[in-house]
Order: structure tokens, then sequence, then C-alpha cells
């Protein structure tokens, strides 16, 4: 933007490592060692300030056409399926707090992977004696994408005033943790279709394709059928993620069944993704030898 | 001799591209999965209408307005180039360029062209399977002069695109970091230019204002045509000011890159 030069990504992210405390507890290890990767983020931001807002600029542009969208749309009817206007902008505000919280926390790192791989710097990384997955999720934080979940957090406030509802606090508190949970989902996802890239070089496509589908996410469950609604249902739950948990808040659920179903099938993803991880380092470790 | 060197471009780019098929196969594939998801949506929004219409679009009218926005887009849509360009400036790649006798304009523009033939070719299996599936909704051209106008209209669309693309690509000659900016038009381009849905279910004074715009014309304006949305007699004056944004555009690239030159020149020497 003004001149600077763009940081390779390697030198940066090394951590001192007399920073790190040994302790002999490893969770407070882990914690003191994410917090040092944190600070490290921080300072490599502000190393590029204008570039960090434009960034921010960009997602909400993107974000307020979403809002348009559905602005337009709902110009035309009031109701697609049972959803109303303010309905489907709480959606469209819960998609976009996922999808943000997210690349805050893990797409970086991800799509990543395959050019570790392909550089073979994740040698480097498996050395370190630290958890491997640890190390390929968390290395690097996208601190804007905290600033655009935050915009989505107002927008899904507006929408409910709009709704003139007020949910409870039990509801508030499912709704966090279904937020969680959905982010684990794609988080799971995304690691098992990066760890493809140790069996073809072709998986950073692969990678971004799944993050389009982050697309259909923000649409409203009630409009699709057939063999597509019980793919993105029950394969891919991108029909799941973020409707269930805005239904939760809108007194909108069916039945607890989805919330059921949603859960299940995060613990299912999350264990498949460990088993995939395995097996992709096992077959990378024997490769080398 | 002078247009043969570039047919040699042409040639090398299509080459050059072959190799990406599979990704391209790909890309195609994926971009159906949102697309059936916008299609899912009008439906039921449809469903809900006592009347059968939104605007003054009926069901088949909506669902082929996003098919043929499809078709458009993979004949005319700028995906790498721009990218390609920011780096050949920023890495120095365009010194080169003013050695040798070749017009660094025209070179890109055969490299895209080259990109998107082969593009559209790899996208036609899944794009046609695509639309066999929905041809209940797809609705063609109403008759060959329409067909032709249509045709004229994409080959304008796509220098549109180009041009475009090419000129904010130029940026790189000042900024570091064009990609922001070229999300920012890009998001600009995907409301306005009739991507996100047709403008004229807009409220009339804003798609009124859009019309002084170039953005109709870079999606918006060819998908009308096909849909035999553009009244016969309106059609020659529309293709006419669609010419004049490309002349418009065409001399702005001119001005920016002889400008950008100047800089660049300045820094090398």
């Amino acid at each position: 933007m003004n001149g600077e030069r763009q940081i390779p990504n390697g030198e940066s992210s090394a951590v001192p490592r007399s920073e790190i405390p040994h302790s002999p507890f490893p969770i407070r290890h882990y914690l003191a060692l994410y917090a040092a990767l944190w600070r490290n983020s921080v300072i490599r931001e502000l190393g590029f300030k204008v570039n960090f807002l434009m960034w921010i600029v960009v997602e909400a542009l993107w974000f307020a056409l979403q809002l348009t969208f559905i602005g337009v749309l709902y110009l035309h009817t009031d109701h697609i399926g049972t959803w109303t206007k303010w309905q489907v902008v709480a959606l469209i505000g819960t998609s976009h707090l996922i999808q943000q919280l997210f690349t805050a926390l893990f797409l970086t790192n991800l799509t990543a992977l395959s050019e570790h791989i392909r550089t073979g710097k994740l040698d480097f990384m498996l050395l370190l004696p630290v958890n491997s997955r640890f190390l390929i999720s968390f290395r690097q934080v996208d601190l804007g994408g905290f600033v655009n979940a935050a915009s989505a957090l107002c927008v899904i406030g507006y929408a409910l005033q709009r709704l003139g509802h007020a949910p409870g606090l039990a509801q508030f508190a499912g709704f966090a943790v279904l937020v969680v949970v959905g982010i684990l989902i794609h988080y799971s996802l995304m690691l098992m279709l990066s760890a493809t890239s140790f069996w073809t070089v072709r998986a950073q496509g692969i990678v971004w394709g799944y993050y389009n589908l982050f697309n259909i996410a923000r649409l409203p469950d009630e409009a699709f059928r057939g063999p597509f609604k019980a793919v993105f249902t029950f394969v891919l739950p991108m029909l799941l993620v973020s409707n269930v948990p805005v239904k939760l808040l809108v007194d909108k659920l069916g039945s607890p069944l989805e919330i059921l179903l949603l859960v299940t099938l995060a613990a299912l993803i999350c264990v498949a993704s460990e088993i995939v991880w395995r097996t992709a380092l096992k077959r990378y470790t024997s490769a080398s030898s | 001799m002078s247009m043969s060197k570039y047919w040699h471009v042409l040639n090398i780019g299509l080459q050059n591209t072959l190799v990406y098929r599979l990704n391209f196969l790909f890309r195609a594939t994926f971009g159906l999965i949102p697309l059936t998801a916008t299609i899912f949506v009008w439906r039921t929004i449809y469903a809900g209408k006592a009347d059968g219409r939104v605007g003054s679009y009926e069901l088949a009218q909506m669902v082929s307005y996003y098919l043929v926005v499809t078709i458009v887009d993979a004949l005319t849509a700028v995906t790498e180039d721009d990218w390609q360009i920011a780096a050949d400036i920023k890495d120095g790649n365009i010194s080169q360029f003013l050695l040798k006798p070749m017009d660094y304009l025209t070179y890109r523009l055969c490299l895209f062209g080259a990109g998107r033939l082969v593009y559209a070719v790899v996208a036609l299996v899944p794009t046609v399977a695509f639309l066999w599936l929905l041809r209940a909704d797809f609705v063609l051209p109403p008759d060959a002069t329409t067909a032709g106008w249509f045709v004229v209209s994409v080959g304008l669309t796509a220098l549109l695109q180009f041009l475009m693309s090419f000129t904010l690509a130029l940026l790189a000659f000042w900024v570091l970091e064009v990609a922001t900016f070229i999300f920012i038009a890009f998001a600009f381009e995907y409301l306005a230019g009739g991507h996100l849905f047709p403008l004229d279910i807009l409220p009339p004074a804003v798609a009124a204002l859009l019309d002084y715009t170039p953005f109709p014309y870079l999606t918006y304006f060819p998908v009308s045509i096909w849909l035999g949305r553009v009244p016969a007699d309106a059609l020659p004056h529309g293709v006419l000011v669609q010419l004049l944004w490309v002349v418009a555009a065409y001399a702005l690239a001119r001005l920016v890159w002889s400008r950008g030159i100047r800089k660049y020149s300045a820094v090398g020497g």
C-alpha cells in the first residue's frame, strides 16, 4: 500500500523459544504457546495497517452486498417459505459471524498447508516439540476477522430488535454454543480437504471450492429439497450450521432434534478429521524415509 | 507480419491454459452449486406469489436470467488476468515489453482471449448438462436476429470486462497491494452489473441511475438481449452505447498505461 514489502510467511512467525515457559501441564504450555502466536500475529498486522483496514472494508462491502440482495428480494415478497425478512437478516448475520470467526482462527493456516507440503517446510514443523495438528491449525490469527465478526453481531442484534424478539439467556447461550459447533464443523471439514494435499498438488483448489460453499449456509433451509438438501444437510451440513442457531434464537425450531442432528454430525466430522489427519501424516512421513 | 506475432501469442496462450483444464473443470462444476442454491430460493419465492411474477419476470425468465449470466460469465469473465498483470508490473516483467516490438495491451488481450476460449470449451460439458436438467425453465432467444445481437453484445462485454480489469491492474504502478482494489471493484460489478439479480427489479430510480454507468453493460445488457427483454428498436442504440463504453475504457486504459510507464521508467533509471 505505502511501499512496504510483504514479509515472507515463515520468518516472522518463528516463536522465540525462551518466551515459552515449560510447564508440567501440557494445556498451560499450549495456552502460552498460543498466546505467543497471537502476539506474533498482532505484530505482523501492525506492519501493514492500511492493508489491514482495506481488507476490513472489502469484507464489509461483501457483507453489505448480501444484505442488499435480501433487501431487494423482500421488495417483491414478504416471505421465503416461512422466513420473514428480519429472520433472514439474522441468518445472514449469523452465517457471516461463523464464517468470519473461522477466517480469523483457521482459514490462513489451512490454506497454507499445501504450500508447506510443497516447499518441504512441513518437515521443520513436524520436528518441533509441539503437536503437529495444533501448529498447523493455529499458527496465524487473522485479526480482521474479529472486527468483521463484530459487525455481524451488530446486524444480528438489529434484526432481533426489528423482529421485536428478546431471546432468553438460555437461547443466547445455546446460540453461542452452536456457533462454536459450526466453526468446528467448518474447521474439521476443511482440515480433511487440506489433508488431501498429501496426495495431490491440486488441494488448494479444492479447499477454495469448499470455501465457496459457505455461500449456501446463509440461505434459509426451507428453500431446498431433494438430493441437494440431503447432501448439504447430512454430508456437508451447510444448511444446518447457521440455520439451526438462528432458529433457536428466533423460536423457529421445528423440533430439538435439529440441534441433536447438528451436534451429532459435528462429533462425527471431528472424529473423521482426526482419522484422516493421522492417516495423511503417517503417509507423509513414510513417503520421505 | 505485425498480426502474425499476436497469433503466436494466442497460440502460446492456448497451450499454456490447456494445462489448467482440470482446474477449469473443477471451477465450472463447483460454480453450479451456488447457482443451484439461488434458483432454489427463487423457486420458493415464486411458490409464495399468487400472480407468479416478480417485477416483470415469470419464473422461467428469472431462472433463465441466472443461467444466461453463467453462460456470459464463462465467455467473458476476467479471472486470473488482472492478478498476472499486477504481478508483471510488480516483478518488473513488463520491462521486456518496452524493448520488444510488442504492445503489452494487445499481448494481454490475446492471452485473455485464449484463456476464455479454453475455459468456455471445458465449461461446456457441465454447463450444458446443467441446462439440460433445467430445460423446462430455460428460455432461448426469441429469433435469429436477437441471437446475432446477443453475440455482438457478448463480444463487447468481453472487451469491456478486459479493459476495465486491465486498467485496474495498472494501479500496481502506484500501489503495492492491488488485491483489495480489485475485490472492491468486483463487489460493485457484482451488484451493479446484474450478477446478483436482474437490475430492473430494483427500485426504478436506482435502475435508471445505473443506466448512466458502464456496469449494466458488463452482464445485464447481453443477458437481457438473450431473454428478449430489449425491444427490437432499442437494440442498435443499446449496442452503440455499449460500444462507446468500450472505446472510453480503451482510451482510459491507454492513458493510464502511458502514465504508469512514465512512473515505472523513472524508478528504473
